[in-house]
């Protein structure tokens, strides 16, 4: 497979009258076509910033990127103008926000806001633009498309405005789906029809998605591919399956143990202790080092590399160097890693 | 005797309209809810948004009027009390969802967490410093935060700064409405372990209020499904997530993301039957007016709201 989008190095700061925060700090990772990529951090982590950094909607000037390329299908998008970056938004790359009550204008009918796209970007008359926009409802599943075209946003129900956002970022057809958080302001049934939605899309449209969310439920749900992210940083890279069969990374593991699941009845949460660093100054050395209890001496001195796993897993640990002592992920989390493996056979433990 | 009885509580709100704004309908938040619970056990109340899980937490603790129904703590009358009779409130303390907004921005971490002390005991200076230092090691922040504001905190520090003045007089029963739902995974997990180290510790007794049932299921004993203002399913933990009875509920627990990508296609083709059936079968399970029929035992801890007839 190709890749779509390619991210290099790149590192986001803001300006603040208190210094410069560094949200982003050197992440690598690519797309591919027809592939889900999530991306998983706390809030803070800098997972926001990055998909803002790729479509050029940072708060400029305070927000900028200080190093990096961001090639999108080989052209590095960084040196795009905003008239460039124009034509590509909306077009090639689309973004699903978090929030549909707020993303949505509310003095707009919601069938001109999806057709605005239309009319821009491919140049469709009105007529035809019409008709595109009550295809695109009923692919999304608003019933009596005809008659919700000419509703206002406060007219629909949360499921529903975020279906409506759904339409406006399908409607060029985007080669990347940029998915904020796209179900964390809904109800959990209503979260499951709006994943369930988006997959059917992709399948449907061979677009990429990269998906942003701290609730692992849902990326074991959708993603090819997760991404970890702290403190601005990729910690840990690997296809689902290697994120949550064999996570190498305390912060993983940390992130794993302290879901609580429809399995752990009564045992304690394995809780990550303290909270996230300044990003004002981030921390010499491994950035989770201070909350981590499996923290080596040099983790303090010195920022671990990427080491690599498997062909597809990396993660950014000094556990995994060759002198380092062997340690096992706490309990809880192995027992989940047992669970997972024994409903499948085909897994090594060990890879 | 239960310690918290609540018999067929309603909370309607009036809907006004008209030119003379006379009230022209109600809106039934809440519509005969009845439920009890025992000391130092956690209750869960579970629904979408909507469904009057929260007003009905605000009911109990006097923060919403109810319109008809009885609620009784260890004893006491409580329905709509006045504030000559305040003294029951003092063993009843709320924890809100959103830290953000919960705590005010103008006033410092002492202030916070000592005005619940101000309104019910005559401290000197001293001894409310003393006992705000108390509540602030109980809740795992250091002394330093007495004198800054809710803004220098973290998500998960200011809910614990919210539990610190939820358990400043000493209560019997918190209501916890959504506590950890603005928050974080990893910091989820520390509030909800704190949670239940206090609850054994100063032996109190949750009404927790939620939505995500992974965080339900592991903290409480008793649940109660709300749809619509109305219980459709109540029951102990094992007899919800094993044995769901009422469509409403299954389809609840057939939406939780399961955390094993290995369980997908089982998942979605699970999640697709259960749809499936509750679209051919709501009408089995609602009334014509589209709410849950009153609740039938199946057993003794387990209760179902299906209609008369069987």
């Amino acid at each position: 497979m190709s890749k779509l989008l390619e991210v290099k190095d790149l590192r986001v700061s803001f300006k603040t009258y208190s210094g410069e925060v560094q949200a982003v700090r050197g992440i690598d990772f690519d797309l591919k076509k027809g592939e889900t990529l999530a991306i998983v951090g706390e809030s803070g982590s800098g997972k926001s910033v990055t998909t803002k950094a790729i479509t050029k909607l940072l708060p400029e000037p305070q927000g900028y990127i200080k190093t990096g390329e961001i090639l999108f299908e080989g052209q590095d998008i960084t040196k795009y103008s905003n008239k460039q970056m124009q034509k590509l938004r909306g077009r090639d790359i689309s973004t699903v926000f978090q929030d549909p009550m707020t993303s949505l204008n509310p003095t707009m009918k919601v069938g001109k806001q999806i057709a605005e796209g239309l009319i821009k970007h491919r140049k469709m008359s009105k007529a035809q633009a019409r008709e595109k926009t009550i295809e695109l409802l009923e692919l999304v599943g608003i019933p009596q498309a005809e008659k919700r075209l000419n509703q206002f946003p406060h007219q629909f129900s949360g499921g529903m405005r975020q279906r409506a956002v759904v339409a406006i970022a399908l409607a060029c057809n985007p080669k990347i789906l940029i998915a904020d958080e796209p179900t964390t302001a809904l109800d959990v049934t209503i979260q499951a029809q709006i994943l369930e939605l988006m997959k059917d899309i992709q399948r449907e449209m061979d677009s990429a998605i990269i998906f942003i969310t701290h609730d692992l439920g849902v990326v074991a749900n959708v993603a090819d591919r997760v991404a970890v992210m702290y403190a601005g940083k990729i910690v840990e890279v690997g296809t689902a399956d290697d994120i949550f069969y064999n996570p190498k990374h305390p912060y993983t593991w940390g992130l794993l143990g302290s879901m609580p699941t429809l399995d752990s009845d009564e045992e304690e949460l394995f809780a990550i202790p303290g909270s996230p660093p300044d990003m004002l100054n981030p921390p010499e050395g491994d950035a989770f080092a201070p909350r981590n209890r499996f923290a080596l001496e040099i983790d303090t001195q010195m920022e671990p590399p990427m080491f690599q796993v498997s062909d597809t897993h990396y993660a950014a640990t000094w556990l995994l160097h060759e002198y380092a002592p062997k340690i096992e992920p706490p309990e809880s989390v192995q027992r989940r890693m047992q669970g997972f493996a024994s409903m499948d056979d085909g897994k090594d433990g060990e890879a | 005797m239960a310690f918290l009885e609540v018999e067929d509580l309603k909370v309607h709100f009036p809907v006004k309209g008209g030119i003379f704004g006379r009230t022209v309908d109600h809106i039934r938040a809440v519509d005969g809810v009845s439920f009890s619970l025992e000391k130092g056990k956690t209750y869960g109340l579970v629904g979408e948004s909507g469904s009057g899980k929260t007003t009905t937490g605000r009911a109990i603790i006097g923060l919403n009027r109810a319109t008809a129904g009885k609620i009784t703590y260890n004893g006491h009358d409580i329905t709509n009390l006045k504030k000559a009779d305040l003294d029951v409130r003092k063993e009843i303390q709320m924890i809100f969802q959103d830290p953000y907004s919960s705590l005010n921005p103008k006033k410092r971490v002492l202030d916070i967490i000592a005005e619940p002390l101000r309104n019910y005991e005559k401290l000197s200076k001293q001894e409310e410093k003393k006992r705000v230092l108390e509540l602030l090691e109980l809740v795992g922040l250091s002394s330093e935060s007495i004198t800054k504001y809710p803004h220098q905190f973290s998500g998960g520090q200011r809910q614990r700064i919210g539990v610190a003045r939820a358990i400043a007089l000493k209560p019997k029963l918190i209501i916890a409405d959504e506590p950890v739902s603005a928050l974080d995974v990893s910091v989820q997990a520390q509030v909800l372990n704190f949670m239940e180290d206090i609850q054994e510790a100063l032996g109190l007794t949750y009404i927790f209020i939620g939505h995500d049932l992974g965080v339900i299921r592991h903290m409480c004993d008793d649940i109660g499904i709300m749809y619509k203002g109305r219980y459709v399913e109540e029951g102990t933990v094992d007899d919800i997530f094993d044995n769901p009875q009422h469509i409403y509920t299954k389809r609840l627990v057939a939406a939780i993301p399961d955390i094993n990508p290995e369980n997908r296609r089982e998942q979605i083709y699970y999640r697709q039957e259960v749809q499936k059936e509750y679209e051919q079968s709501y009408d089995d399970y609602f009334g014509d007016d589209g709410l849950a029929y009153g609740l039938k035992p199946i057993s003794e801890t387990h209760l179902v709201a299906l209609p008369e007839k069987g």
